[in-house]
């Protein structure tokens, strides 16, 4: 299986295809809600963003507070769309990569082709078994917002599917189609 | 039958163990549906998904920690019988300290925020509660849990059709509300729908259906085949587990029912994820 360390490149980006799964070794950020609201804010007044998004790949998730001796408590994804009206912002900045559950808008899927990106799911509600591949967590940035802040992690062999690639390709609709059978339903 | 003391201490101990217990352990018939969905299953990506999550639930229950990260907005269900007195305080006060208690101490994660149009601070500990009571025969009280996640809980929907629309009206909406949401409450998912009543009457009905055993019919012929012709369409929808395409998009669909006005036919749809966290105790 592919292994993917961020940076990450235009090339790297061209060869996801919607299906491909692979893991992920290396440094992600994460960041959900009220980041994404205080990071879009940052660049409008021209400040910096807590990290330098070129290249990078941010985790939409909230963890739940590590137990003592524990890296990190359980670190499932959220649900994307709510980020949605920020994405395009951050894509246009240089992210290069997302990962969280659910479908984007066609705004974000725009954008993804439009600024060379990809948007992979992890698997919502397998927290316990997704910390298990964090190595290293520490908050960088909006401490305030508790779950919500913006933290860089190490990761190990974080299992991903790309879901929207650089084509067009979107796992949800070929899935869905794939597995949709007739009824009545107009 | 004579009137039972309850004390509030008890009440709050009770609570934060409840807390605990829901977010690290599945419920048995839970795993039950998603063993049984993974050898149903056609999809081997959907397949895979489904070994993950039991492996995720093997390893929450053994290490103790959250099924999920997020461990969700705790709504409480007290059924009080009529025979009890509740000594030593308030049972509210009991209740919000019970939760305060297991999510500071079961490192569960405090997802409430303040004040939820201004500027959303977390009130750190996951107080308020949502608690719904019903007084119930008996000197008795039973307490459930139930953590519910922002996800699906976003993907909650009602209508008020009109009476002609009738039983077809009430499967288009229920089937088009999971066909809308598609991957984001993480299916595979229950589905608890709750017809009748009033908006408010209809809302927690489908709530607490999803407090029933897995897959256990309804009582109502009319409602139990309902049940089961909703399950067949939702599962035609080939939206599967976390919506990559498949076979098991809901584990169950649950339909409680409430006599109604003449002129209404209220439906709602509440949409549990496949982390149905729930945890019940009977003082």
């Amino acid at each position: 299986m592919l292994i993917l360390e961020p940076p990450i490149d235009d090339l790297m980006i061209e060869s996801l295809k919607a299906g491909d799964q692979l893991t992920i070794s290396g440094v992600i950020y994460t960041a959900r809600d009220a980041a994404h609201r205080r990071m879009i804010e940052a660049l409008d007044k021209g400040e910096q963003l807590p990290f330098d998004p070129r290249g990078q790949i941010l985790y939409y998730m909230g963890p739940a507070p590590a137990k003592p001796g524990d890296v990190i408590g359980s670190a499932g994804p959220t649900t994307s769309y709510r980020m949605d009206v920020y994405t395009p912002r951050l894509l246009e900045a240089g992210l290069k990569g997302m990962i969280g559950k659910g479908g984007r808008s066609d705004d974000v899927k725009a954008a993804i082709a439009k600024y060379k990106a990809v948007y992979f799911a992890a698997i919502g509600g397998a927290a316990a078994l997704i910390a298990q591949s964090i190595k290293r967590a520490e908050v960088i940035a909006y401490d305030d917002l508790g779950a919500e802040a913006v933290r860089r992690l190490e990761v190990e062999n974080f299992p991903v599917i790309v879901v929207n690639d650089v084509y067009g390709g979107d796992l949800y609709h070929e899935g869905r189609s794939k597995y949709r059978r007739p009824t009545q339903i107009s | 039958m004579t009137i039972r003391e309850i004390y509030i201490d008890d009440i709050t101990a009770a609570v934060a163990s409840l807390c605990q217990q829901a977010n690290y352990y599945l419920p048995d018939d839970v795993l039950s549906a998603l063993k049984h969905a993974h050898e149903q299953e056609e999809s081997p990506l959907g397949r895979q998904v489904l070994s993950s999550i039991l492996e995720n639930a093997d390893i929450a229950a053994k290490k103790n920690m959250p099924l999920c990260q997020d461990c969700g907005t705790t709504l409480v269900f007290l059924e009080i019988g009529q025979d009890v007195h509740i000594s030593g305080g308030l049972l509210s006060g009991a209740v919000a300290e019970g939760v305060r208690r297991g999510y500071a101490d079961g490192y569960l994660r405090k997802s409430i925020v303040e004040s939820p149009f201004t500027d959303r601070v977390n009130t750190g500990d996951n107080t308020p509660a949502v608690i719904h009571e019903e007084i119930v025969a008996g000197n008795k009280l039973k307490i459930t849990v139930m953590p519910k996640g922002g996800g699906s809980e976003n993907m909650t929907r009602f209508t008020a059709l009109t009476p002609a629309q009738g039983r077809q009206g009430v499967v288009d909406f229920v089937v088009g509300a999971v066909d809308k949401a598609g991957s984001s409450p993480c299916p595979p998912i229950i589905v608890g729908v709750g017809i009748g009543g009033t908006t408010d009457k209809a809302m927690l009905l489908s709530k607490r259906a999803l407090l029933r055993k897995v897959g256990s019919p309804s009582d109502d012929d009319e409602a139990a085949n309902l049940e089961e012709e909703l399950l067949e369409q939702i599962n035609a929808l080939g939206i599967g587990p976390q919506g990559f395409g498949g076979k098991v998009t809901a584990l169950a669909v649950h339909v409680e029912v409430f006599p109604s006005h003449i002129a209404s036919l209220p439906v709602a749809v509440t949409l549990q994820c496949h982390s149905a966290r729930h945890k019940e105790i009977v003082l």
